[in-house]
């Protein structure tokens, strides 16, 4: 197992002039020796270019990969002892289960009894030890990504596993089981594992570290709970939480904070000028209009979601949601109501970044 | 538009598709059609545009049988799961082709569309090739052509499934103000139950083939008739535990009693269904408690499913906000016995929990 650390930018074009020229612009970021990390992003965000750089699929056009400390950056997939989970089954059809576990194993020459003891640990946690002298073939393609799955972790000795969008083809109701195996399996086998997938779910559930991306920025890296709390961008905001953060523009001057032409007490220092304040409807409190502090806004839509009401609200020209306890009394549709924006769930952004 | 199906049903060969089924989609208004998968929905879907022909029952529209009627004499618009454009058109185009097969005049055409692309944010592609665009664009444009044709019933399956869930969000929104905005009649098929949720109006529940329930959507979730529909209207599932009837109220086996009002046709054996949404960490007064261990904390964005071993069985626990749990870790969730399901023993509903401020 190694730590990787990442410094490097790039571009699939020759000469990259502007942002928009790369794949991955420039950045810095280190992966802990033992870590459950996610990549996650809209397509095109530039996570699997990353995944292959650190695979060594793709040589990185600017900069240097380094495995504890050690130049890799041209190494190959063997140099660098990687394995690797794609989004579909590869696997051998002919061998049975436990041929196929074995393989990557006989492959460096394992000796026998350890290979026996490592396949059967490996099939245990993934719940395939009845399935053992099974050919293949005539598996499930669930059954069959669950080979590979335990072919990426069979391998003690790897730097890293990377796994790309694995569950796809798994059904939905199997994809939790996968996840609590994987979660499980991380904690018994203290493999660093990398994870590449759009579905926030499935990043939030695995990772004890997210890498949020977009269009070929890494935008932050935290805990779950930071990328709820505390995004560090706009952007995390919005594409963590159904629905997203709300943001409402403001405007600071001489450390007074005005929104909609209101002004408001703010319980931080701010930064003067131009700001966002992001709130997520599930921070977002409903009070009587003309409450101290509270915007005046106009309901414009209550949702029955069934296990909450989510209630659109028009203020200052934008929309706002708010998520209310299932049990709690809704306003009704035009009902005047007040906004409380500003509490201690409340993030503050200058140019999209946060600030306070 | 009043579209009714009597009684229809479709086999092929020796497999039963749809036992038959009577539904008379809420005129200009949506109608989501909920299931998972093999459910029946798309089978249902093509009897009503008239792509199928049923093996029993009849078809009306306005009154007027058209069975067997097929779908170019009908006036319905369909988008599917797939981005299905004219490949060789251009995106105005694309939009254009069913005003044109109407015969409006060119400049009306050319207002129209422009509309249409402005109300689904393609306007800056109208003079693309469908293949220049995104999926999520794609389906935008399939979207507006089917808006064009004004059709007094538009059908729609699973349109957002192939989309990423950021997008899924934003054009399901945008869905349900275009359909209230418009009187088509909508039936739109999903496999996800927050997606009916969402889009509001009545819900059909479907499994294996047979109709279940039919409502208006909110009175549905709150009020499944039987286990089965609470089942398939339920994300994450409702957690349901083997109860029995006792003095008072419901013993769950393995757990704490419940004291709980049942008819008099309560059978002694019972299930409890409990919503993960009604089991909590922190105690409020008059509740139960289930000790249990944390075997997995899914998280969702928004909300921390706890998957929590208990004495009762395994249990899904849904908290609001993101929370960090270890696994094996103890933890004690907390459950007000008004707040739970009881169906008898064929699974039919026996109580439900009161409704306190559901809007109107």
């Amino acid at each position: 197992m190694s730590r990787i650390d990442l410094d490097l930018a790039h571009s699939y074009k020759p000469n990259p002039q502007e942002d928009g020229d790369y794949a991955l612009l420039p950045l810095k970021m280190s992966f802990e020796d033992g870590g459950a990390y996610a990549l996650l992003g809209p397509s095109g965000c530039g996570k699997t270019t990353m995944l292959n750089i650190m695979s060594g699929l793709l040589v990185p056009s600017h900069g240097s990969v380094k495995f504890d400390g050690q130049d890799m950056t041209r190494a190959t997939p063997q140099q660098r002892n990687i394995a690797q989970v794609f989004q579909f089954p590869v696997i051998y059809d002919t061998m049975t289960v436990a041929e196929n576990l074995a393989f990557p194993l006989k492959n460096r020459k394992v000796p026998a009894h350890q290979i026996q003891a490592r396949v059967g640990q490996i099939a245990e946690m993934l719940e395939m030890s009845h399935q053992l002298d099974m050919r293949a073939a005539g598996l499930s393609a669930d059954q069959k990504q669950k080979i590979s799955l335990g072919r990426g972790l069979v391998r003690p000795d790897v730097s890293a596993v990377l796994f790309d969008e694995p569950l796809t083809v798994i059904d939905p109701h199997l994809k939790w089981q996968l996840r609590r195996k994987l979660k499980q399996i991380h904690h018994e086998l203290k493999l660093t594992l990398i994870y590449v997938t759009h579905d926030q779910v499935e990043a939030l559930t695995f990772a004890d570290q997210v890498v949020v991306m977009t269009r070929g920025k890494v935008v932050q890296m935290g805990t779950p709970e930071a990328l709820f709390e505390r995004p560090a961008h706009t952007f995390v905001g919005h594409f963590i939480g159904s629905p997203g953060m709300n943001f409402l523009p403001a405007n600071v001057a001489e450390g007074a904070l005005s929104v909609g032409g209101l002004g408001l007490s703010a319980d931080r220092e701010l930064p003067a000028g131009e700001i966002k304040l992001g709130i997520r409807p599930e921070y977002l409190r409903l009070v009587p209009v003309g409450a101290i502090g509270a915007l005046p806004a106009t309901v414009r839509q209550v949702q029955d979601i069934g296990t909450y009401l989510l209630v659109t609200c028009d203020v200052a020209g934008q929309t706002l949601k708010a998520r209310l306890a299932p049990d709690a009394t809704p306003p009704a549709v035009g009902d005047r109501v007040g906004l409380q924006v500003l509490g201690e769930h409340t993030c503050y952004y200058k140019n999209e970044e946060l600030m306070a | 538009m009043q579209l009714s199906l009597e009684h229809v049903g479709k086999t092929v060969g020796p497999s039963v598709h749809l036992y038959p089924q009577s539904l008379t989609p809420v005129p200009g208004a949506v109608t989501v059609l909920l299931g998972a998968t093999q459910a029946g929905k798309t089978s249902l879907m093509r009897l009503m545009a008239g792509l199928d022909v049923p093996s029993t029952g009849r078809v009306l529209v306005d009154g007027i049988d058209v069975t067997g009627v097929p779908v170019r004499e009908r006036n319905v618009a369909m988008v599917y799961q797939q981005f299905i454009n004219y490949p060789s058109m251009t995106v105005a185009d694309n939009i254009a082709s069913p005003l044109k097969l109407r015969g409006l005049p060119r400049a009306a055409i050319d207002t129209q569309v422009r509309q249409l692309a402005e109300r689904l944010h393609i306007d800056i592609f109208l003079d693309r090739l469908p293949a220049e665009l995104s999926g999520g664009q794609q389906q935008r444009v399939a979207l507006a052509r089917a808006l064009a044709k004004n059709a007094p019933l538009m059908l729609l399956d699973e349109p957002l499934v192939n989309l990423d869930y950021k997008l899924r969000e934003e054009l399901r929104e945008e869905l349900g103000q275009l359909f209230a905005a418009g009187d088509s009649t909508v039936v739109y098929a999903t496999t996800e139950p927050g997606e009916a949720l969402l889009l509001g109006g009545y819900t059909a529940v479907m499994d294996a083939g047979e109709l279940l329930q039919y409502g208006p959507t909110a009175e549905v979730f709150h009020v499944p008739k039987s286990i089965r529909v609470a089942r398939a209207f339920s994300d994450p599932p409702m957690n349901l535990l083997a109860a029995e009837a006792v003095d008072g109220g419901v013993q769950l086996n393995g757990g704490p009693r419940l004291a709980v009002n049942l008819p008099e046709r309560a059978t002694r054996a019972l299930t409890v269904g409990v919503r993960a949404s009604a089991l909590r960490v922190h105690p409020r007064e008059g509740d139960v408690t289930l000790p249990g261990a944390v075997e997995l904390a899914e998280i969702s964005g928004s909300d921390t499913f706890v998957h929590v071993h208990t004495g009762v069985g395994e249990v899904v626990a849904q908290l609001t906000g993101v929370h960090d749990f270890e696994l094996g870790s103890p933890i004690t969730l907390h459950l007000n016995p008004a707040q739970v399901y009881v169906f008898d023993q064929s699974g039919d509903l026996l109580v439900a929990p009161e409704r306190k401020g559901a809007p109107k």
